[in-house]
Order: C-alpha cells, then sequence, then structure tokens
C-alpha cells in the first residue's frame, strides 16, 4: 500500500519532472528557429496597434487568434474577410469603423465609438495585417476565408 | 474555534460575499446585451462589464482563499495569527485595490488581457498586498506548534499563486508572446497552484467533518496535488494550439490536458470514500453538501466539461467560441466557488457561536445555486454548440449567428435568476450567524 512518504515522492518529483519540461518546451516554441509569427515584421505601427488593442481593452468584445470576449467578431483575418465582403475594400471598412463617431451597430449590437484618429485606424490595421500572417496550426484557416465555403453560405452573401 | 485571532477570516468571507454579489450584476448585465438588450451600452459596455464579472471572480475568490488561509493556519499550526492587525490592513488594502481598479475599467483605465485587466500600477500593488499576506501565514506557520501537510500544501498554493501574478506584468511586442505568458497566470493559477488551495481546504473540511485519520487524507491529498501538476502544468498546451506557436504543443498539451480530468476524478472519490469512511457525523450538514459538491462538480465541470474541448481536432473549431464560456462557468463554480461556500459554511457557525446547521434556507440555498448553474452551462452549451455548427462549418456571419443564438440567452437569464436566487439565500445566511465573536471560544470548546 502506498504510504504517505511515497506519494509526498510523487508529488514532488512528477511536478518537478513536468515543470523542467515545460521550461523546455516554452523555451524551444519562442526559439527564433521555429518562429510562427514573422517576428521581424513587428513594425512600430504593429506595437502601436497592439497598444491600442491592449489600452482599449478590445479583447473584452471580440476574439483575437481565438481568444477574448465572444460578444463581437474575431478579428484573425478580418481583413481578408472584409474583402471578399467589400470587393477588397476591408481595410477602408475597418478604418470607417474604427473612426466612427457614433457606435457602430450591425444586426443592432452595439460598438463603442472610439472615434480613432486617421494614424491610430492605420496603427490597428498594420496590428491586425501582422496577425493575419502568423501560422495558427489551421485556425487561420477554420477563421479565414474558406474556399470550400459551404452552398448555403454563399447564397446568403449573395443575398445581402 | 480555537483562537481569538481566526475572526479576522469572518471579514476576508464578508467582503467575498459582497463582490460575489457585484459579479452576478454584471454577469446579468452581459447576459442581457447577449439577449439583444443593451440598454446599458453607453455607461457599461460590454467590455467593462466583462472585465468587471472576470476581475470581481479573481478578486472575491481570492478573499475567500485567504479567509480560508487566516481561519485554517492558526488551527493547523496551533498557534494565534502572526499579526491580526497587519492582516486587517491586508483586508482594507485587498478592498481599496478591487474598488479602485472596477471604477477604473468604467473610465478605459485598464490593460486589455483577459483576466489580467487590472492596470500595472494597481498591480505592484496587488504584489504588495499579496506579499504581506505571506508574511503573516509563512510567520504563523514559522511560529506554529506543528506544520501539517494541509496547512504546507495551502501555503504551497498561495505562494505559487503569488509568484506566477509575475508573468502577467511582462510587456511584450507580441501578440503571441503576450498571450503566451498570459497563460502562465491564468492556466497555471486555475488548473494548477489554485487546485492545491482547493486540496488543501478540501482536506482541512475533510478531517473535520468526516473524523477520517489526517494521515489517510493527507496522503491521498499528495496524490491528488501530485496528478494536478503531473496533468495540469504541461496541459497548458491546450492554450497553444492555435495562438502561433510550434506544432508540438498539439501532442503535449493534447495528451496531457486529456489527463487532467483524472485528478479531479480523483478528488471526487477522495472526498466521497473519505465521507463514506467517516465515523463521526459531524452535525454540519450544509458545510458536507458543499464540501463533497465542489469536489462532484468540479469534476464535471472542470473535468469532463474541459475535456469535451480539449483535444486539438475539436479545440479547432470550439476555439474562441461559446463552448469556452459553458466549461468555465461550471469549472469556476464547482472548483472554486463551492470550496470557498464550503469553508464559510462550516467555519461561520464556529466563529459566531450560532449553529444554524442544517436549515433549509441553507439547503435551499444549495440547490437553487447548483441547478440554476447547470441550466447556465446548459444554455451555454448548447448556444456554443450551434455557433461552432453554424459559424465554423457553414460559415456564416458571426452577427447572424449571435442573433440565431439570442433565444438560449432568455434561457440563460432564466437560469441564472434561479441560480442568484440560490446566492442571496446563502447570503441571508452569512448575515443571519451574526458577526464574530471570543464567546465563540467557549462554546465550541
Amino acid at each position: 500500500m502506498l504510504s504517505k512518504k511515497q506519494a509526498r515522492a510523487f508529488f514532488l518529483g512528477g511536478t518537478l519532472v513536468t515543470f523542467l519540461i515545460f521550461i523546455g518546451l516554452t523555451i524551444f516554441s519562442l526559439s527564433k528557429d521555429v518562429d510562427q509569427t514573422n517576428h521581424e515584421n513587428i513594425t512600430e505601427a504593429v506595437v502601436r496597434g497592439k497598444n491600442l488593442w491592449d489600452s482599449n481593452n478590445c479583447m473584452g468584445c471580440h476574439t483575437l487568434l481565438g481568444e477574448g470576449g465572444y460578444y463581437a467578431p474575431e478579428l484573425t483575418k478580418v481583413i481578408d474577410r472584409l474583402n471578399v465582403k467589400y470587393n477588397g475594400s476591408g481595410e477602408q471598412v475597418i478604418k470607417s469603423i474604427l473612426m466612427s463617431p457614433v457606435p457602430w451597430q450591425p444586426n443592432g449590437r452595439k460598438m463603442v465609438a472610439y472615434g480613432f484618429s486617421n494614424e491610430e485606424a492605420e496603427d490597428l490595421i498594420a496590428f491586425f495585417d501582422w496577425i493575419d500572417d502568423i501560422d495558427l496550426n489551421g485556425f487561420g484557416e477554420v477563421v479565414g476565408v474558406d474556399k470550400s465555403i459551404s452552398p448555403i453560405a454563399r447564397e446568403r452573401m449573395n443575398n445581402q | 474555534m480555537k483562537y481569538k485571532s481566526q475572526k479576522v477570516a469572518y471579514w476576508f468571507f464578508a467582503l467575498s460575499m459582497a463582490l460575489f454579489v457585484l459579479q452576478l450584476i454584471y454577469g446579468f448585465i452581459m447576459g442581457f446585451a447577449h439577449a439583444g438588450f443593451d440598454g446599458l451600452h453607453e455607461f457599461i459596455p460590454f467590455n467593462t462589464a466583462k472585465a468587471v464579472h472576470l476581475n470581481l471572480l479573481v478578486v472575491w475568490l481570492l478573499s475567500g482563499f485567504m479567509g480560508a488561509a487566516y481561519y485554517i493556519i492558526p488551527e493547523e499550526a496551533q498557534i494565534e495569527l502572526y499579526s491580526v492587525k497587519l492582516a486587517y490592513v491586508q483586508l482594507i488594502s485587498l478592498a481599496v485595490v478591487a474598488v479602485a481598479a472596477i471604477i477604473g475599467f468604467h473610465f478605459n483605465i485598464w490593460e486589455g488581457r483577459k483576466f489580467l485587466e487590472i492596470p500595472r500600477g494597481l498591480d505592484y500593488l496587488v504584489v504588495v498586498n499579496v506579499l504581506l499576506f505571506l508574511y503573516i501565514i509563512l510567520m504563523t506557520l514559522y511560529k506554529g506548534k506543528r506544520r501539517t501537510t494541509t496547512a504546507l500544501v495551502l501555503t504551497m498554493g498561495l505562494f505559487f499563486a503569488a509568484l506566477l501574478y509575475l508573468p502577467g506584468m511582462i510587456p511584450f511586442d507580441s501578440q503571441v508572446t503576450d498571450s503566451f505568458f498570459r497563460w502562465w497566470v491564468v492556466h497555471l493559477w486555475v488548473e494548477g497552484v489554485w487546485e492545491l488551495i482547493m486540496g488543501g481546504i478540501l482536506s482541512f473540511l475533510l478531517i473535520k467533518l468526516t473524523g477520517v485519520d489526517r494521515e489517510v487524507i493527507e496522503k491521498w491529498l499528495y496524490v491528488i496535488v501530485g496528478l494536478t501538476f503531473l496533468s495540469g502544468v504541461l496541459g497548458t498546451g491546450h492554450h497553444y494550439y492555435y495562438i502561433g506557436v510550434n506544432k508540438i504543443w498539439l501532442i503535449v498539451g493534447g495528451i496531457f490536458s486529456a489527463l487532467e480530468p483524472l485528478a479531479f476524478l480523483a478528488m471526487a472519490l477522495f472526498a466521497v470514500n473519505m465521507y463514506r469512511k467517516g465515523e463521526k457525523k459531524h452535525p454540519n450538514k450544509l458545510a458536507l453538501y458543499w464540501t463533497l459538491g465542489a469536489a462532484i462538480v468540479s469534476f464535471v465541470g472542470a473535468g469532463l466539461l474541459g475535456f469535451a474541448h480539449t483535444l486539438p481536432q475539436t479545440n479547432l473549431y470550439t476555439h474562441g467560441t461559446l463552448v469556452t464560456a459553458m466549461h468555465a462557468h461550471l469549472a469556476f463554480w464547482g472548483a472554486y466557488a463551492m470550496i470557498v461556500l464550503a469553508i464559510i459554511s462550516y467555519s461561520l457557525p464556529n466563529m459566531t457561536g450560532r449553529k444554524l446547521y442544517d436549515s433549509s434556507r441553507g439547503r435551499m440555498a444549495f440547490w437553487f445555486s447548483n441547478i440554476g448553474m447547470v441550466g447556465m452551462t446548459i444554455a451555454f452549451g448548447v448556444a456554443g454548440v450551434a455557433q461552432v455548427y453554424l459559424e465554423r462549418i457553414m460559415k456564416i456571419e458571426f452577427m447572424e449567428v449571435q442573433k440565431m443564438v439570442e433565444v438560449h440567452f432568455y434561457i440563460l437569464i432564466i437560469c441564472a435568476t434561479l441560480f442568484t436566487t440560490g446566492i442571496i439565500l446563502y447570503i441571508i445566511d452569512f448575515v443571519k450567524h451574526g458577526r464574530p465573536t471570543d464567546e465563540a471560544l467557549e462554546v465550541h470548546s
């Protein structure tokens, strides 16, 4: 029968081993050789965009990389999706939403009217553009523009 | 109650209850907004309500854990708390930080990082507050007459919870790295060190309520927390599948997070078995309800429902949908909220001397809140699965899908009303117990 001493050894040993593996995997997955984020493309505009994203808690409603509030659309691949919907004017549409002085409200659900400046809106677009090029192990295809889009969805889009 | 200083726990529990009620109010604001009624948008937009709802959850649970520690540690170490005055300073500063953060959220003062929205300046105050708390606890243990496994596991949990707050304070330019280390805090808290805290409180309650030998209970406590870390640390990988890091996490995260339910299953079996084995039938039936309830509901909410969407092939479609909200609600409720309510139910009669055991109001509080929460979980689940199918498979636009699933939020609001009724009844019971008193020492002995 297991003794208390053996149970303690299992706890301490198991914790130490898994934690060391975890640290090793962290170092590996953040190393340059296996980078999937195009880290070199993080420009000053992208960083400014990220700061705007953070300081306005956009994640409180939207999701990005699948993380956030589940109340407003996923913004990974948003430029691609809106390009398809608005014949290549995706960035313009995003800009007008971000700069709008009145709440944007698709289907009645309101977004805060941030009234960003032109430069701020461009920084946020640069941030989304950088996000769009990250290799997300298949998630990008799930939330992006799928070529094998279902006929029902295509019909709906055509009717709009 | 064996030591006068244990009374300080009461005020941490009182703060917990106040913040819990506030959390529910903001939950309703979000539920109504999802159902299409966002009349408060001008004053409390959804992202404000969300930040308040999440942060109040964290703070009221932490306040409950701290109260639990202030109650449990003196009894385990067989000595008065190192400093009651400092404990009150810590309580007041915790309340001030929480209120300041919440007010700030209404004025666009935050960091937009889910669960860690508290702005950087207040982060430092959180660190000071937690250091003060740890100082009081560690000094009590140091000066104590005995060091039990229960006290050590509880203290380790609280110590590592404090340590793990730090990676969340490092600034990064990359959203991916930022997210990577955000999970070091959030995941390693809720699926790691918080389980130590839960295990420590559960162990203390089982020793007191069942009368089973401490050695037996503490041996299994080691096995459970061992399983928790064995699966939970590398299980962090399930947050790394699709955020822009290497595919190796699909394998590592998939395997180890699939093992995570084992720790919760062990916890449920452990609690039920100790209850059956116990010869002592403690009259505080309500504390027993909440204790066994926490062990069982955490297995369903955290273990089973977590497993339901943790495999990479499922998570590819459920990632970032309401399916996560389904799992999160029952998991937090079962694992952490219920264990805090359990320690309050156990300690309150001991601190106040009013032994309101087994009242019908207390039983109604238990059943209403649990049935309400299960209903909410089902509503989130149905909305989430429908969202996955319509949005991710059928490729219908997000907002159209949200319109389609709106009806499930009516059900959610009804269930949340039942849940809230249960919590109000619990709080009425809390108030009816009156204030803690030194006279309770004599009553107990």
